[in-house]
């Protein structure tokens, strides 16, 4: 047995930790903005920075910038050394790296321009996707090419994760992010309606499942033993709550649309993998914490393990109110709350985001060869990161209860105690501010993180090329030990198969899902209608501007809910919604039966300036849709596109869709010169009330539908 | 509601794969040994100074083969 010299690369590391530090104080600034925006609408300074596009923007900057280069930094790191080997191509490394921070920089940009396809954590346009698709297959080459080429015949767990990571995410992307591209910016999720509601949230939970989950559950494994310089409690659980949670969490998906317009048995389905879910995610909670078994004295002095101890507790916390939340009984309550932001917020701020510091304490130092430049600083760093936890996330549960009891409080006589919605929002104005109080602290630590690395790393060099040696792997382990393949020739192969597949999923996607799509458009109403031009055209302002963010379009079946917004909804009703606009919270109330509720007038006067309309509401000013004309140019190609996605015009109406769109909008502006408002009829503004004026009315036509 | 059979189709797919790797794991002897690996990682190979470690180091290859 011969001892093989090489090199770790450590520099790929480095990058990918700067990476996660400038990303991460970014996506916590614009988080904070956010929260600030809440409470303050006057923080919506500016048409592309209000809250529906801040949202996003804070969302996919946690997840993709923030989590996603840390989990890289700490994969990178990790697997070189589980393997005792390189990672497979230095190019492919650079490439993932730069590849990535692109991906970020054009959603940065993207975002607040309002290219958004509406999809939470997927709103990324689909230049960007497949962008996305790209550099995660060389991530996943990389990573494969480096597990063939180890010099360590077995696989630790943390590797396991990380397989498990790469495959998952890119099916998911793949699968959820099929659209029908109209322009460079704008596409048409093939999917409609309560279908596009399933897939979307197949994809969301796994999104979290296999991207802020498995990969951290993997840097775990790696990092809490190394700062405690301890084997892991049990190995044995690890790979059995492993094998468990990769396939109980791809089923979970449908608990978030509880009480929707979704299927009761797919409902139900969610509901009973997402319960039995929380055995192998305590599985790894308690081998995450047991690991530190006679060794919690270290934590004492060990400030990284400070971290690690509490982002597992949040870990153990959130995946024990996850299957709670995914009850229906609790469901009820807690959806379209607070309750929920809170509950990602543990999981965001104290599992990712508290692994991930710990990790960076850990492994700054370590690359550069020297110490932590101010262990006291670390340690203001925790209480001060673990208090911005507890201020951001225990009033966002008062919110969500407060809220939920008054918006289901009747009175004596049968009537709603509170019927407007505004009453509800201003009595939890206090616990949002004390939410941004909570964000502030929380990015003051990660800021003091930031300086207190920077000086460590001045204090030391980098080791950009760690040299290790490890004996070379035998071959004829397996019991084939005829085959002696010499490992160059076997990577192709692979190569040649990850490749393969993916082209294989794409195509296959590409090729079944839109004609099994369009074949099941088969509207089960007969009078629910596809959209006008001029409402198609609002409908995609709608989106742009993220309304969706605060408004959902779903009212479920609950007297408080029919007798405030009107009948539940039903799934016929979206077959048409290309994409699905159901929404995940209600900051603002429901707007599924929106339409015919006020008059045009209102609602001109609500989008100029909301307070005049209700004093006290929180949503931004859209005044902009009043100056900005509509853009017609794009009104053939949206309709051509929604033909073949299976929404029935009739035929060449691309042609003159043009002429019904005038009409409709000479209407409403004749409508709103009768309330005393003049404004020309080729404005933003008068497709989004032709849009808010047809939520919902289809059906209110037909007889079953009696108020009360 | 058709796709739902997509969905199911191809989180069967990833679950086939995850089942087949399972079992390629355990027919290889990934999991023969449920405790070693666990302290293995501890040990990192590190080069402190070209000269001096050459034995120690050795001495750690060979108990972790």
């Amino acid at each position: 047995m011969t001892l093989e010299k090489f090199e770790y690369d450590n520099k790929i590391v480095r990058n990918f930790a700067i990476a996660t530090m400038v990303w991460g104080i970014v996506a916590m600034l614009v988080g904070l903005l956010a929260a600030l925006q809440l409470p303050f609408p006057a923080f919506n300074f500016d048409s592309h920075a209000t809250f529906g596009r801040v949202r996003p923007l804070h969302t996919n900057a946690v997840v993709f910038a923030f989590v996603g280069n840390a989990m890289f930094m700490g994969i990178y790191y990790s697997l070189q050394r589980l393997l005792k080997a390189r990672m497979y191509s230095d190019v492919l490394s650079k490439i993932h790296l730069w590849g990535w921070q692109l991906i970020i920089v054009s959603a940065a940009i993207t975002l607040p321009l309002g290219f958004n396809s509406s999809k939470e954590y997927a709103e990324l346009e689909w230049p960007i996707d497949i962008a996305i698709t790209l550099v995660w297959v060389v991530f996943g080459i990389n990573l494969f090419g480096t597990i063939l080429k180890r010099r360590e015949r077995h696989l630790y767990v943390a590797i396991w994760f990380y397989i498990a990571t790469v495959v998952t995410v890119a099916v998911l992307h793949i699968v959820n992010s099929m659209a029908l591209p109209v322009s460079m910016f704008k596409s048409y999720s093939v999917y409609a309606g309560v279908q596009d509601a399933l897939v979307q949230w197949w994809y969301g939970h796994n999104a979290v499942a296999f991207f802020l989950t498995t990969p951290f559950l993997g840097l775990m494994y790696y990092f809490v033993p190394k700062a405690a310089n301890r084997p892991v409690y049990s190995y044995r659980l690890s790979i059995i709550h492993f094998w468990a949670l990769i396939f109980l969490y791809i089923w979970a998906g449908p608990h978030h649309l509880l009480y929707t317009a979704l299927p009761d048995w797919a409902q139900s389905l969610g509901v009973v993998f997402s319960v039995m879910l929380i055995a192998p995610s305590w599985g790894g909670m308690i081998n995450g914490l047991l690991t530190l078994r006679g060794a919690w004295d270290r934590v004492r002095d060990n400030v990284e393990l400070k971290f690690f101890v509490v982002a597992i507790t949040a870990y153990g916390m959130s995946t024990f109110e996850g299957p709670l939340l995914s009850l229906k009984s609790v469901n009820a309550i807690a959806h379209y709350t607070d309750w929920i932001v809170g509950h990602v917020h543990i999981g965001g701020m104290g599992w990712n985001g508290f692994l991930i510091f710990g990790t960076l304490y850990w492994l700054i130092p370590k690359i550069y060869g020297t110490q932590l430049w101010s262990k006291k600083l670390a340690g203001f760093h925790f209480w001060i990161g673990t208090m911005g936890i507890m201020f951001y996330a225990i009033p966002l549960y008062f919110a969500g209860f407060t809220q939920h009891f008054m918006w289901k409080e009747f009175t004596p006589d049968g009537v709603l105690r509170y019927p407007n919605f505004l009453e509800t929002v201003v009595q939890i104005l206090p616990m949002y501010k004390l939410r941004a109080l909570g964000g502030s602290l929380y990015l003051i630590g990660a800021i003091t993180m930031v300086y207190n690395l920077v000086k460590t790393a001045y204090a030391g060099k980098l080791i950009a090329n760690e040299a290790a040696e490890a004996a070379a792997l035998e071959k004829n382990y397996v019991e084939h030990p005829g085959s002696h393949w010499h490992r160059w020739i076997e990577r192709k192969p692979l190569q040649m198969l990850v490749w393969s597949l993916i082209v294989i999923l794409i195509g296959g996607a590409i090729e079944i899902i839109p004609t099994f799509m369009v074949k099941s458009n088969v509207p089960t109403i007969a009078s629910v209608k596809p959209y006008t031009p001029l409402e198609l055209l609002g409908r995609d302002i709608y989106v742009r501007e993220g309304c969706n963010t605060c408004h959902s379009q779903m009212v479920r079946p609950f007297r408080f809910e029919t007798e405030r917004y009107g009948e539940y909804s039903k799934p016929g009703e979206f077959v048409y919604d290309h994409p699905f606009l159901w929404g995940s919270k209600r900051t603002g109330p429901d707007l599924q039966r929106e339409g015919g509720r006020y008059p045009d007038s209102w609602h001109y006067n609500h989008m100029e300036d909301p307070r005049i309309m209700s004093p006290g509401s929180m949503m931004p000013p859209y005044a902009h849709l009043i100056e900005d004309d509509l853009d017609t140019n794009l009104l053939g190609a949206k309709i051509r596109a929604m033909q073949k996605l299976g929404v029935p015009y009739p035929q060449n109406y691309d042609g003159v869709a043009g002429k019904d769109l005038m009409k409709q909008a000479n209407t409403i502006t004749n409508n709103l010169s009768k309330d005393g408002i003049k404004v020309m009829s080729n404005k933003e503004i008068i497709a989004m009330i032709a849009y808010l004026q047809r939520l919902g009315t289809d059906i209110k036509g037909e007889k079953t539908i009696a108020k009360n | 509601m058709s796709v739902i059979i997509i969905l199911i189709a191809v989180s069967l797919l990833v679950a086939i794969g995850f089942l087949i790797s399972f079992l390629w794991a355990v027919k290889t002897g990934q999991y023969d040994d449920d405790y070693t690996p666990s302290v293995r990682i501890l040990f990192d190979n590190e080069f402190k100074d070209e000269s001096t470690s050459a034995n120690e180091k050795n001495i750690h290859s060979n108990n972790n083969n």
